[in-house]
């Protein structure tokens, strides 16, 4: 008994989407964040590194963004540019929600 | 004695179940009308009755739409069935129509267009009527030469509606004999030969539209004729310069004339694993946003796998002069300019804006 356990562990590991905001600054890190506590920080502070990766890069190829948004299948991540930092805005897209829309893409 | 056909209308919305049961009931072969607000009861009542028609939601819970279709496909080969969905995604559309739904139709445009829809939903109860239950239902790799040959040659009067990703097309055959046809901004022959040049899509038989302007004179096996010559020498291209430079003339006007129609300022599609060169029209100076929407298309993409969040749709950008939108299609990456004002549904019209560039 509990020889499945031992080889599947206790739970499923399904990746829950986050949801929230976050602030980085400069230099990546998360300092301030509605998302609830139990998702991994390190996944967070990768969204902070890729989203400024992604404004840092614009900047460099003379085409400086103020907001920029990834849309996933399942979830859509919205930053805007804030002295260096961002504010970044992290809405699920689950089937059975009405999607957020806006005037922008 | 007529026969009443009964249609049954599966949706969890409980108005939105009134309001068809009200316009439904106004056909002219005045069906009996059924509800079921969810799978389970619309399963039993299929069980009980002699349904001739189901007409589903698609977005449901616990079953949903894309199930219930296929679970009744497999138990009620006989019944036609509509899923009529407030999911504008085409990737719905083709799914449905992949698991063999006789026709799918967005509640918007039902709403709008109802007696077009009604007369789809007669003619779906007509169907056995006429035919005594008998025929084949599915096309399954046809080219679009054939269904159209097809159509003409058993003199039929329709509307050939074809939708390759979000691009939409219409042909107008009237008494085996093409007399219009829309595709890409297009009309008449232009349209018609544009679409000819689509490889793969869906297409649906709407009512026939006798009252269409005739704009195509030619015969339909000459235009065919023409095409199929035009497509062959696109596939294998003369060696001759002039033939090669008047032909990649063609492409960039065309190509041009797609980017004003929409009102885009610039695309640039860039190859994602690095092999090639950019290619851009409406902008000069592009090596450096082509560097950013490959960059941008690698960053997106590991960051999706990394949470989890599914496939990548698109990354859109803006700042006060300018919008842009990066979108990966095959092997490479689109970068879309658009002017800052521009409002409507970017995200649509870049992905129409790329389907075509792409053909």
């Amino acid at each position: 008994m509990g020889f499945l356990k031992k080889m599947f562990g206790g739970h499923a590991a399904v990746q829950q989407l986050p949801t929230g905001t976050i602030t980085v600054d400069r230099q990546g890190r998360v300092v301030a964040s509605t998302v609830s506590s139990a998702y991994p920080g390190n996944l967070l502070q990768g969204i902070g590194r890729d989203v400024l990766e992604l404004f840092r890069e614009a900047r460099a190829a003379q085409m400086p963004l103020a907001e920029v948004s990834l849309h996933f299948g399942s979830l859509r991540i919205t930053a805007r540019e804030l002295r260096g930092g961002a504010i970044i805005f992290l809405f699920p897209q689950t089937a059975l929600l009405p999607t957020p829309t806006s005037a922008r893409p | 004695m007529e026969t009443r056909h009964k249609i049954l209308i599966l949706d969890d919305d409980a108005d939105w179940l009134a309001l068809c049961r009200e316009l439904l009931a106004t056909l002219p072969s005045r069906p009996e009308i059924l509800t079921a607000n969810n799978a389970k009861r619309a399963l039993a009542l299929l069980e009980t009755e002699k349904i001739r028609l189901l007409i589903s939601d698609l977005k449901m819970p616990r079953i949903d739409g894309l199930q219930m279709i296929s679970i009744v496909r497999r138990r009620f080969p006989e019944l036609r069935t509509v899923v009529l969905s407030g999911l504008e995604d085409e990737e719905y559309r083709s799914r449905a129509y992949a698991l063999g739904v006789d026709l799918f139709w967005l509640k918007t445009e039902m709403q709008s267009n109802l007696k077009l829809f009604n007369e789809c939903l007669e003619s779906l109860l007509g169907q056995s009527d006429r035919e005594g239950d008998a025929g084949f239902r599915g096309i399954q790799s046809k080219s679009l030469m054939d269904i159209i040959q097809m159509e003409c040659l058993s003199r039929s009067s329709t509307v050939l509606r074809i939708t390759r990703g979000p691009l939409v097309a219409r042909l107008w055959i009237q008494d085996g004999e093409l007399i219009d046809a829309e595709a890409e901004g297009a009309c008449g022959e232009a349209a018609f030969y544009r679409l000819l040049a689509w490889k793969a899509g869906t297409f649906e038989n709407l009512p026939a539209e006798p009252d269409r302007e005739r704009t195509i004179q030619k015969p339909v096996n000459a235009l065919l004729l023409e095409s199929a010559q035009s497509l062959d020498e696109m596939a294998h291209p003369s060696l001759e310069p002039e033939s090669v430079e008047s032909s990649l003339h063609r492409k960039t006007m065309w190509k041009l004339s797609q980017l004003t129609r929409e009102g885009a300022e610039f695309v640039i599609a860039v190859p994602l694993a690095g092999q090639g060169e950019p290619d851009a029209l409406g902008t000069q100076n592009f090596s450096a946003p082509a560097r950013w929407a490959q960059r941008a298309a690698e960053t997106a993409r590991r960051l999706g796998d990394r949470l989890e969040a599914g496939p990548l749709l698109h990354v859109a950008g803006q700042n006060l002069e300018r919008q842009v939108l990066m979108l990966v299609r095959g092997d490479r990456a689109f970068l879309v300019g658009w002017p800052a004002e521009s409002a409507e549904n970017l995200p649509e019209k870049s992905r129409k804006l790329v389907a075509s560039w792409d053909s």
